[in-house]
């Protein structure tokens, strides 16, 4: 194996290019490293990314947020002004692992480790984040939802690895959050999660996004669900009937930790909960 | 396979090692540079018994590569004490018997010291949560959490001791 460290994204991409073997960039290293010490990949060559300081920035304004592929999770819960713009995002993001995964993990990683149970992913897809792409080619923006493809698959080319990940500007009256049900409250993964992101007018909900994990290989765009919110005040009925189109939504898996009606039904509670959550964060008062 | 030549700064020394590029740091702390306080638990990121800091970041040393530590700043449980005194921290976990076989605490100390760092009067509750990291088969928990609370209200004190 080899150990490169480029300083640029145009080098990393042209290592990634020319190694004809099996090649893997190194961000956070919390899914690469055990794979590697499983033996289930044996890189031919590993580009730590980590050296390429525009990817450790992490910038926060009114345009939008830019989260440099190697910034570790633990500083998204560090900044005031993104917990304040997307707390679903950082409360997602922060739920990975122990506070020594936090240290390394990166959002960008939990997105190309492409697991159904990722925690970020849901929540970047509510917040209709974008993947930045870049590869021999240049750059290409691509929305995030549109990277995992399956269980451990990407659309990602060969030389091709992302260098941030962006969320759109904020408008006022606007909040996300992220639950995710485990039968411990720490150190788990997702037997199913829900992320809800809403902006208000007048108190009624103006536009959402409802987005399921764990219930199916990718995770699920719910936009019956999002119909079911927009124009109310999440009365009964329209969280019953978000609900009910949460659960048509579901393909899960039948394992030792969720049975198909298990997952099914937790899902619709999952999301009228972060529903009101996102609600009362954005102001709204029933 | 090429060795990769790294230097870095552990506990404030300066160290030289070369290593293969895929062992990981944890290895070259043990095999190399003979820091045998941190220990292998499960090698994959979920015991904390690995726990060392980088940057002064709490991370676990079993997904850190050798070749990764280029220039960064190692922080193991050898560098707790200073000049002989153990650690306020490895005082009170002997103090309150928050040990028995002992494999996991250089790493509950290492991840107790970042967070008595950042936040001086946690409760159990953060306290319980930012050890979630480091598994102990031992001692059931509620001794480490004693010795982490009253390290926290000494270390309190002399803080205001040494205004």
């Amino acid at each position: 194996m080899r150990f490169e460290s480029p300083t640029t994204t145009k080098a990393a991409a042209a290592l990634l290019a020319s190694e004809s073997g099996v090649a893997h960039v190194l961000a956070g290293g919390t899914d690469l490293l055990v794979r590697m010490k499983m033996g289930a990949t044996e890189p031919d060559l590993v580009v730590d990314i980590k050296r390429i300081d525009s990817l450790r920035e992490l910038k926060v304004t009114a345009a939008g947020v830019h989260i440099g592929a190697a910034v570790p999770a633990i500083m998204l819960g560090e900044s005031d002004k993104l917990r304040g713009l997307w707390p679903g995002v950082v409360e997602a993001a922060n739920l990975i692992g122990s506070d020594q995964i936090q240290g390394r993990c990166t959002v960008a990683g939990n997105l190309c480790n492409a697991s159904p149970a990722a925690d970020s992913v849901p929540a970047l897809i509510a917040a209709g984040a974008k993947a930045v792409v870049v590869g021999t080619k240049g750059k290409r923006r691509v929305a995030v939802e549109k990277v995992v493809l399956g269980p451990g698959r990407t659309s990602l080319a060969r030389d091709e690895f992302i260098e941030a990940i962006v969320l759109p500007a904020r408008a006022g009256k606007s909040a996300d959050a992220y639950l995710r049900f485990t039968p411990r409250t720490e150190m788990d993964i997702a037997v199913v999660s829900a992320a809800i992101n809403l902006t208000l007018s007048r108190g009624i909900v103006q536009s959402a996004k409802v987005v399921l994990g764990a219930v199916a290989p990718t995770a699920v765009i719910v936009p019956a669900a999002a119909k079911a919110l927009i124009g109310t005040k999440l009365d009964d009925a329209a969280l019953a009937k978000m609900v009910t189109a949460c659960e048509a939504a579901c393909n899960p898996i039948d394992d030792k930790r969720g049975t198909i009606e298990y997952r099914t039904k937790v899902a619709g509670v999952m999301a009228r909960r972060a529903a009101l959550i996102a609600f009362e964060r954005a102001g709204g008062a029933k | 396979m090429n060795g990769v030549t790294v230097s870095a700064k552990v506990n404030g020394d300066a160290v030289q090692y070369v290593c293969p590029p895929d062992e990981s740091l944890l290895d070259v702390l043990r095999n190399r540079l003979n820091l045998t306080g941190v220990k292998e638990g499960c090698g994959t990121g979920d015991c904390g018994a690995c726990s060392i800091t980088l940057d002064g970041r709490l991370v676990c040393s079993c997904l850190v590569l050798g070749a990764e530590a280029e220039g960064r700043e190692i922080g193991t449980v050898e560098g707790l004490s200073e000049g002989g005194k153990l650690h306020t921290l490895q005082e009170q976990f002997i103090e309150k018997a928050a040990l028995q076989c002992g494999i996991c605490t250089p790493g509950f100390l290492v991840a107790a010291k970042v967070l008595l760092e950042r936040n001086s009067n946690p409760s159990e509750e953060e306290i319980r949560y930012a050890l979630a990291g480091n598994l102990c088969r031992c001692t059931g928990y509620d001794k480490i959490v004693r010795a982490v609370q009253s390290s926290a209200k000494i270390m309190r004190r002399g803080k205001k001791a040494s205004r």
